[in-house]
């Protein structure tokens, strides 16, 4: 890299050097000729001269830098729809990139090759309808191409989530990012509601609903490797976006509107450590909306597991009711003895007559 | 007040066939210059306020390209003009850089880009250009400036409170912007960026009606629509846009006025904050990005056309030959116009939208690439075979031409919403939207000013001092923004005030590039310096201008070389052709202006131009409806 900007500042600076003198040059000319008044003294074969020069330096500079820094751009995508939308990427780059350095070439040629010449005259070509017809219709046709590729491989993307995706929730605010899993008895997470935050309650998790009795929250993110994973975003104060660049993952997180992504990573940590021989690589959740000012510092880390060590993982947590058993308070009466269950050391008084009722009523 | 002295004035001018028609009015210092009518001044007042805002705004860039290329660098040396924005530890303050980032974006996109570019160009070319004497009402003209000063002044001034400017970027989305607990700049800042931007869009509505008003009646005889200079059909097309755009950015606005300060819930639904659940329940974050991108991609082809439309006229003129396709330009220009109105949700693929209408604006969007690509080649081709004439201007031109195609083709992967998922946010739509928008613009503009200086000031810019100029910009424009595609493609985010937590590896392998990309916006920046020395010496100094400096043939070159109030001095002239006969086979000159007739040039009319001859009788007979309708 250090490379790169040597070699691009002594291009730029050569040109400058370059102009300055051609101009400071035919300055002095001017001076001598007051009389040379119009646009048309050496000046303009100069011009002409530094758009073909432009047009070599930047092809050069363009496709070495690109050589240098191509190691370092687009990091391996970690999940089944990164690998298709990367490959995807690389078509449409190639395509615009080619687009890009004809129609360069030709402006910057065209400007050198028809510099101005008082022994010939400008062709009188005003129109050619025959022209103007293919070069709408092949732009046409290369948008069209690539359109329909994008509008497929996005409509896979944002389809609904198999049946058996694991749902996790991910809360962003000011500044990180909340974790809550389904729980490991109904893969269902809970409701919540915004006025239930309290300070250890952070998410507002509804203890009406039985499905968060077995809710568990985490600190960071664990994702089985070749599972489906079922992102399910909220925000709490401002907009904030998930954002997990190897995974290729990206969705805002809106107050009062849940979004989702769902995903399959494909790389687990540990393999992807041994891909780029960092030992302490990790895979992070980045914030992309501008939130304030802890934005840029607002990430958590992400592990991606194997099956069984997600399993052993998730086995491992403790549902938010067990470590926090006062919130049995606000559990509902006729729920009390279901939820009673992740209460461990304290028992908890349940009378034995109503309890079966209660959840018969709950049923219904 | 005043109906019996223009009423005498009236028969005065009659009797004396609008010989020196100004010397009857007035003029002190403050009509003249200040609280002036015509149409050119107002365009040097708004050029010359572009010019101040466009050295702030750039200058803001160049405070958090610091912190972005050097992070480690001590700013303590910038505590004299920033004072506690600089923290103890000797670094730029963390809100204090999303303000610069947010005031960067504004003050470029509205008070440079639309203000001065816009503002300028449609005021000062439509009169000179279509014929007319001024605009269709110069009262609500002036009054469109003041407006702009009024709102420029208001956003100058949040940038000294003590909470700071509005922080939360350009597009300010709710709820960040809605809440002063959850930003400092989201206070008192806020408030007087909505302010600001109400005034700012009355302004910018009044210019509009405006030109438009004025396009349409105030033509002079023989100026049919397909023979207006592709500058004025941009101006008008432009108009349109902000005609219909910007009241939707001032309902937008408006509502959030409300929220913020009426405890409504338009934008806002179960926020819990600082510890406190907000009672708002219902509204709707995205409601506001809806309504902001409704202006908001508009706004990019209100910037970009009068660009355009002026670069076609330039290049035409200094390629001595005619721009080609000058119907499939209006086509295209018109192309343009009617998408940017529907292809506003890009912009939001992954803000939680529903993905079916993702699908649909991807499909859209990537339509408005088609008039795009028709108008590059159509510039590409007007060069070939031309006999090219390198002023500053043409250079200018050439240069937007080439970072239009650059930040246009990555339009192509930005549109695609697929691909959107990762690049969204994220330095590749820097650099894409920079090169697109902000630097082909701004080299029209640039352009602009090279090309309509003599009838601006009478006067001729230093050219060699152009060249440099030109040749600086260009090619630190490229050195900024083209390694900045790929820290994007890298994934690195926009509006990170560091890159250490980010989830990604290569974070410091970048640190090299970001560095030179800095340095790149610092050298570009400061060549500025030799534009902003040669604009304001030649006002004073500058080499006297002839009356046609560059050959051209639209009306402007025709008034006085220092036109009055009123434009010219006698009849305004008629046109006979359109604005392109250059070069053409037969004619003695390599330009035939717009007010030769066709009878006069015989020896170079093409077959089917000779049935002209016989309309110009007809076009004669307008002269006396024509001053009828100054006279009303």
């Amino acid at each position: 890299m250090f490379y790169l900007i040597g070699l691009l500042s002594i291009i730029f600076f050569a040109l400058a050097i370059s102009v300055i003198s051609k101009s400071i040059k035919l300055n002095k000319s001017l001076v001598a000729d007051e009389n040379t008044d119009d646009a048309l003294d050496s000046n303009n074969n100069a011009n002409a001269y530094g758009m073909i020069i432009f047009w070599a330096l930047g092809t050069i500079a363009g496709v070495w830098s690109f050589m240098v820094a191509k190691p370092d751009f687009l990091p391996i995508a970690a999940s089944e729809h990164g690998v298709k939308t990367d490959s995807m990427f690389w078509t449409s780059m190639a395509v615009v990139t080619l687009a890009f350095f004809v129609s360069n070439t030709l402006l910057l040629y065209f400007a050198f090759k028809y510099r101005y010449n008082k022994n010939r005259k400008a062709t009188f070509y005003p129109v050619n309808h025959k022209l103007e017809l293919i070069w709408t219709v092949i732009p046409a046709i290369v948008m069209a191409i690539l359109v329909f590729t994008g509008w497929r491989t996005w409509r896979d993307i944002t389809s609904q989530a198999p049946s058996d995706a694991v749902v996790i929730e991910i809360t962003g605010h000011q500044f990180g990012w909340y974790v809550r899993y389904a729980g490991n008895d109904d893969n269902q997470l809970g409701n919540f509601n915004y006025k239930l935050i309290d300070e250890t309650n952070n998410i507002g998790i509804d203890f009406t609903d039985k499905n968060s009795f077995d809710d568990f929250t985490a600190t960071e993110l664990h994702l089985p490797k070749g599972k489906p994973v079922l992102l399910k975003i909220k925000a709490q104060d401002v907009l904030h976006s998930v954002y997990l660049p190897f995974h290729r993952v990206k969705m805002d997180a809106v107050p009062g509107m849940p979004t989702k992504f769902w995903f399959t990573p494909n790389i687990s940590t540990d393999e992807m450590r041994a891909k780029l021989g960092k030992k302490d690589f990790n895979f992070k959740v980045n914030c992309t909306e501008v939130c304030g000012r802890g934005h840029f510092g607002m990430s958590i880390t992400v592990f991606v597991d194997e099956p069984e060590d997600y399993k052993k993982w998730c086995a491992e947590q403790k549902p938010f009711l067990t470590t926090n058993p006062t919130y049995l308070a606000k559990v509902p009466d006729n729920l009390k003895a279901k939820a009673s269950k992740y209460i461990p050391a304290e028992p908890v008084a349940v009378d034995s007559t109503t309890a079966p009722a209660a959840e018969a009523v709950s049923v219904n | 007040m005043s109906t019996a002295t223009s009423h005498a004035e009236e028969v005065h001018t009659h009797d004396h066939s609008h010989d020196h028609e100004h010397e009857h009015h007035e003029l002190n210092f403050w009509t003249k210059y200040i609280f002036s009518t015509d149409h050119k001044t107002i365009a040097k007042q708004y050029l010359i306020s572009g010019i101040l805002w466009a050295f702030i705004g750039g200058s803001f860039s160049i405070i958090f390209r610091l912190q972005l290329g050097f992070p480690d660098m001590q700013l303590e040396w910038l505590r004299p003009i920033l004072g506690g924005w600089i923290d103890e530890g000797g670094k730029l303050d963390k809100e204090f850089y999303l303000a610069l980032v947010t005031m960067h974006g504004t003050i470029m996109v509205f008070f440079v880009l639309t203000a001065g570019l816009s503002g300028t160009f449609s005021n000062f070319l439509i009169p000179l250009q279509i014929g007319a004497r001024d605009m269709a009402s110069g009262f609500i003209n002036m009054l469109s400036y003041w407006f702009f000063f009024l709102s420029s002044m208001i956003m100058f001034a949040s940038l000294f409170l003590e909470t700071g400017p509005a922080s939360g970027g350009w597009v300010i989305y709710p709820p960040l912007s809605a809440l002063p607990q959850a930003m400092p700049g989201s206070g008192l800042g806020m408030t007087l960026w909505l302010t600001s931007m109400a005034f700012f869009i009355v302004s910018s509505l009044m210019g509009g009606i405006n030109y438009i008003c004025t396009i349409i009646n105030l033509r002079t005889r023989g100026m049919t629509f397909t023979k207006m200079p592709l500058t004025i059909w941009s101006f008008f097309f432009t108009a349109i846009l902000g005609l219909l755009s910007f009241p939707v950015l001032l309902s937008a606005a408006l509502l959030l006025i409300f929220d913020r300060s009426f405890g409504t819930s338009f934008y806002l639904s179960e926020i819990y904050i600082q510890g406190q659940a907000l009672p708002n329940m219902g509204g709707s974050p995205i409601l506001y990005q809806h309504l902001f991108w409704f202006l908001g991609h508009p706004e990019v082809y209100i910037v970009l056309l009068p660009a355009l439309g002026m670069t076609s006229e330039i290049i035409a003129t200094n390629s001595r030959k005619p721009i080609f396709g000058y119907r499939a330009m209006i086509g295209s220009m018109m192309g343009i116009t009617v998408l940017a109105f529907i292809v506003w949700a890009h912009h939001m693929f992954v803000t939680g939208m529903n993905p079916f209408l993702g699908s649909v604006f991807m499909f859209l969007t990537l339509i408005i690439a088609v008039p795009s690509a028709v108008k590059a080649f159509n510039y590409i081709t007007t060069l070939w075979k031309g006999n090219l004439v390198f002023t500053p201007a043409m250079l200018f031109s050439i240069g937007l031409v080439s970072l239009f195609i650059s930040g246009g083709v990555t339009g192509i992967i930005l549109g695609n919403s697929a691909l959107d998922i990762n690049l969204h946010d994220t330095y590749f739509v820097v650099a894409h939207f920079h090169l697109v928008m902000g630097a082909a613009s701004f080299f029209g503009l640039m352009a602009g000013v090279y090309h309509w200086f003599p009838k601006m000031f009478g006067r001729l810019m230093n050219k060699n001092l152009g060249y440099i100029h030109f040749w600086f910009t260009f090619v630190g424009v490229y050195l900024v923004f083209f390694p900045m595609h790929y820290i994007g493609i890298a994934g690195f985010p926009r509006r990170y005030y560091s890159f250490t937590a980010l989830g990604n590896d290569s974070a410091a392998a970048f640190t090299d590039m970001n560095a030179f990309i800095s340095i790149a916006a610092i050298i570009t920046f400061s060549a500025q310096a030799i534009f902003a020395w040669n604009f304001f010496y030649s006002i004073f100094k500058g080499k006297l201008a002839p009356q046609n400096p560059w050959n051209s043939n639209t009306l402007e070159w025709t008034a006085p070389i220092n036109p009055e109030h009123g434009n010219w001095e006698g009849e305004i002239p008629a046109v006979y052709r359109w604005p392109y006969d250059y070069s053409k086979p037969g004619a003695e000159q390599d330009f035939i202006p717009q007010n030769i007739p066709f009878s006069a040039t015989k020896s170079s009319n093409l077959p089917e131009e000779e049935a002209e001859i016989a309309k110009e009788k007809d076009i004669e007979g307008l002269l006396g409806a024509q001053n009828e309708s100054y006279n009303r």
